[in-house]
């Protein structure tokens, strides 16, 4: 017999709770239905600066968010909840739609606060908080570029979120003005000292900040606002976003009588259960413990306790961590525990660096042992070892603490820490959580680790602690290629690229030990085709290579291979294809089509391979390197040539990426796309680099794949011309095939590099290494030195001389091949496995 | 005991022929496939051709290298390691393939039945 759950809103608290519920309830004791008022399901509200990247709502989207496949959840949107009857046990929405429940959570969230001057209400005046408040936005920044030139805007509130606004205005393209009344930035997290670097540091962005100022009137003024600033400034905008905090939307809970704080917000106990024991409340409109957070942490903390409550086990809120994180265009700022210091004889250690932009503060006990909170600004580097110090003992003196890397003593290691420390702060994991994952269930990696415990899966900010835990646990996590090598793939590239070494034997003699595997030979031999070493079959290199790269084309189960000539972008007249379908048929091959546009040619044994190419060649065909790591195909959807919807020239694009990168030797496999408009047809995002075409010109997708473990891709880039796209393409290609471990495709790359995607634009597109030039340099080597490698078999007698099946008996194919037909084709007949001698 | 019986040695290919670290088919007779090898330290091995594992006649395509010194082949199906002096799998319990007899005689590889 299940009992019904009615959940009032959905945001991430409520779908938090969801899952919860839902993972515990084995028996489905519960039947739960979510009444939201948005039209869209639970988002990742917290990330909604990043939407005017993509202005694509499924960049937002949360996993599992739609319940779908899921019989004991039902999900209503766009019909709010408009009444409770608690005697009856009933809501009531606007719609009309009654529905009984059991227990009720309210998960309603917050309304942004509107403080009521004069014209808040006026044409041009907005809030930030949901997908649809930036539509409008956007719509509004749109307008006002038709009137003029470059529109400005206002935000009011320098917080948090006030912050996050601006940046979202500024990646519109605006320089946003941003009013605070209260006399520094962030003045909830950063003290005195670190708000003034901070306003520092965003006034550098383009961003006008007035500070201590109140927002006194807004009036319309001739199309446009004018805002009064209590100090006298006006400021002349098009549009003025208000962002001065948020209020608990507890109007429901006051209507039907639940107990509701002084400073609004529906009172809950530690289990999260309001003044009626059925009715729950959890996230930003609960208060408990007499307050309020407008923060996810302490939301899904409460998500949790509810849902263990509902399920009959023991929870109790563990209180909020307050700690706060983030990077405002481009500046950091933290800040974590007693940031104000605001404990009975604390203690404040600050070190402040205005040369080089960087503010730390701890707060210490009256004993100077205990670390109770802090606050960094310009560099929050050691925030994920400060952040789960508080309230336990300090490991070094607060001095040494804070003493820039390389100057202090031995920075303090994560082993400081005990085990009740929470590493991450998304997910309340701690190390003792952690290191039990690592030496009880054999973790010995941190993507083992994040499978096991969720650490690092949300934000990702703990990500390098995860890497130092597995270290402090003994367990090493070797950049060794194999046993013939102590150095990782990036390592090797780097020898070989400054001691000019072209051969296996001088490389393994010099630096490696034993003579080579079948790991660190085809790693090797891709770094040498990348560093341009001739022809992959010349001399020794041979030996070098995996069966596929030596007979150029793709070993199959039965020993023989499949052909894949290139089809630039999936383009293609009539007579190519006849001509391969000539070839397919006075070979007796098998014909498929491929994912990527072209066509597979299979059951070629290694004799026939190079009459095959001759005359794929002679019609002006060449290899497609389906069989190499190295870029496969760039597909395209048909775009501005034939589409009705097209915005560029997709075809033309993607033909022009294919022929400048292919031949191009790399970790993993390459693939790619371009997709003519945002319907994206050619499924660009699910490449390793994928381009979309927009009104004004390209946006660059990087790090996407599909196969066992599906990814999109993450954007780059936005609205760039041909030639600026194919410029950061190149470098990201060079400094990928450079840095990447073997067989290590382009997502885990960026996932594995400290600091992400952040990291590899500021290299990429910031050029913070100074690397580019050369990036860019070594590229232009490879397309001017780039020859099609069948044409190279087919001009050279010793390279052909290889291609037989028995060396005693040129001409001779092998015997044990043979083919059946199935559905009007050649396919082969398996093999019985042959002798296997026991020991 | 075994009889010391009279080995017959086929002549294949002439031993330049072969590159070090390198692998060469050999179709006998009575169809048996002879896997050829020639290590880095200028030794030769003689191998079935058939890989155990996937059934298909291929492991003369194989990358060959050592493990702590042990000259192997990686099959390029599935990448099982198997000892050259021997034939043992390393990869896998009790799979073992046939070895034979290989030598060079005036630069010419010659390969004998068991």
């Amino acid at each position: 017999m299940s009992r019904t759950l009615v959940v009032v809103g959905h945001g991430m608290v409520a779908h938090r709770l969801v899952e919860a519920v839902r993972s515990d309830d084995v028996d489905a004791t519960w039947r739960i239905v979510v009444l939201g008022e948005e039209v869209r399901p639970a988002y990742d509200r917290v990330a909604l600066t990043s939407y005017v990247d993509t202005w694509d709502p499924a960049s937002l989207a949360l996993p599992g968010s739609d319940y779908a496949g899921d019989g004991n959840v039902e999900l209503r949107l766009g019909d709010p909840v408009v009444e409770i009857d608690r005697a009856a046990k009933r809501v009531t929405t606007a719609g009309g739609h009654v529905q009984d429940y059991d227990a009720l959570v309210l998960a309603t969230g917050s309304r942004p606060f509107v403080p009521p001057v004069p014209g808040h209400d006026l044409p041009g005046c907005f809030v930030y908080r949901t997908i649809e408040d930036l539509d409008e936005i956007r719509a509004a920044v749109e307008r006002a570029r038709q009137g003029r030139g470059r529109p400005a805007a206002a935000v009011v509130g320098g917080g948090l979120l006030g912050l996050e606004a601006a940046k979202a205005l500024r990646d519109i393209g605006l320089s946003p003005h941003v009013v605070e009344m209260a006399p520094r930035l962030m003045p909830l997290q950063v003290d005195e000292g670190g708000g003034s670097l901070l306003r520092r540091l965003i006034a550098e962005l383009d961003v006008t900040v007035h500070i201590g100022t109140s927002t006194e009137a807004i009036e319309a003024d001739r199309g446009r606002l004018c805002a009064r600033l209590g100090n006298g400034t006006e400021l002349d905008i098009d549009l003025l976003v208000f962002s001065a905090g948020v209020r608990p939307r507890d109007e429901l809970a006051r209507a039907c009588g639940l107990e509701v704080g002084e400073r609004g917000g529906v009172v809950v106990d530690g289990t999260c259960r309001t003044s009626d024991p059925d009715v729950y409340a959890i996230g930003e409109c609960a208060a408990i413990e007499g307050r309020v957070y407008g923060l996810v942490a302490p939301g899904y903390s409460m998500a949790e306790v509810a849902a263990a409550t509902l399920l009959g086990k023991a929870g109790s809120f563990p209180g909020a961590d307050t700690s706060t994180k983030l990077k405002l265009m481009g500046v950091d700022v933290a800040s974590f525990g007693d940031a104000h210091a605001a404990t009975d004889g604390a203690l404040e250690v600050v070190f402040n660096d205005a040369v080089n932009g960087s503010y730390k503060k701890l707060v210490v006990s009256d004993d100077a042992r205990t670390l109770l909170g802090g606050v960094l600004v310009g560099d929050a580097g050691e925030y994920n070892l400060l952040r789960p110090l508080v309230g336990n003992e300090l490991p070094a003196e607060p001095g040494v603490l804070l003493a820039p890397a390389g100057t202090g003593e031995a920075a303090v290691g994560v082993e400081a820490l005990p085990e009740s420390a929470q590493i991450c702060s998304c997910n309340a994991v701690t190390k003792g959580a952690i290191t039990h994952a690592i030496t009880a269930e054999g973790c010995d990696s941190v993507p083992k680790i994040k499978a096991c415990t969720r650490a690092g899966t949300s934000c990702g900010s703990c990500v390098p602690m995860l890497g130092k835990l597995l270290s402090s646990c003994g367990v090493e996590q070797s950049k060794a290629l194999c046993e013939h090598f102590g150095q990782s793939r990036a390592e090797l590239f780097e020898i070989i690229r400054a001691t000019r070494i072209t051969t296996f034997s001088e490389l393994i003699d010099r630096y490696g030990n034993g003579k080579g595997c079948a790991v660190c030979k085809p790693a090797v031999a891709s770094i040498l085709a990348t560093l341009g070493n001739g022809h992959i079959l010349a001399g020794e290199q041979a030996t070098l290579q995996d069966t596929n790269d030596h007979f150029l084309a793709n070993l199959q189960r039965n020993g023989t291979y499949s052909v894949v000539p290139r089809i630039p972008g999936g383009e293609i007249t009539p007579d190519k294809l006849i001509v391969i379908g000539e070839v397919a048929k006075e070979f007796g091959l098998y014909t498929k089509i491929t994912g990527g546009q072209r066509i597979d040619l299979f059951g070629a044994t290694v004799d026939q391979l190079p009459h095959i190419w001759r005359r794929l060649v002679d019609a002006g065909f060449e290899s497609g390197h389906a069989y190499g790591k190295a870029l496969r195909t760039v597909k395209s959807c048909v775009g501005t040539t034939w589409c009705r919807y097209g915005q560029q020239d997709s075809v033309g694009l993607a033909i022009a990426l294919e022929l400048r990168y292919r031949g191009l030797r790399s970790p993993h496999k390459l693939k790619s796309a371009v997709s003519g408009c945002a319907r994206e047809c050619a499924e660009a995002r699910s490449k390793d680099f994928g381009v979309i075409a927009t009104e004004h010109g390209w946006n660059l997708y990087v790090g996407g794949n599909g196969g066992a473990m599906p990814r999109h891709a993450d954007l780059l880039l936005s609205d760039v011309d041909t030639e600026e796209l194919v410029r950061i393409i190149d470098r990201f290609l060079m400094f990928y095939v450079r840095t990447a471990d073997r067989l290590q495709r382009t997502a885990p790359w960026i996932e594995e590099m400290e600091g992400g995607l952040d990291h590899l634009r500021a290299v990429i597109v910031d050029d913070s290494l100074g690397i580019c030039a050369e990036l860019e340099a070594a590229m232009a080597e490879h397309v001017a030195n780039y020859s099609d490698e069948w044409k190279g078999v087919l001009e050279d007698k010793e390279k052909l001389a290889r291609f037989t099946s028995f060396v005693n008996a040129p001409g001779t194919p092998d015997p044990t091949i043979s083919f059946r037909t199935e559905r009007d084709q050649r396919v082969p007949v398996l093999l019985g496995v042959p002798e296997v001698v026991s020991r | 005991m075994t009889a010391m019986a009279e080995q017959t040695w086929v002549a294949v290919c002439r031993a330049e022929s072969v590159l070090r670290a390198y692998g060469v088919a050999a179709l006998l007779d009575d169809g048996v496939q002879v896997a050829i090898f020639r290590t880095e330290d200028d030794e030769f091995y003689g191998l079935s051709n058939l890989d155990p594992i996937s059934g298909a006649a291929v492991l003369s395509r194989g990358i060959v290298g050592d493990v702590g010194g042990v000259p192997v082949v990686a099959s390029p199906i599935y990448k099982e390691r198997f000892e050259l002096r021997t034939g043992r799998c390393l990869d896998a319990e009790n799979v073992r393939v046939t070895t034979y007899p290989v030598r060079v005689v005036d630069g010419v590889v010659h390969v004998s039945l068991p």
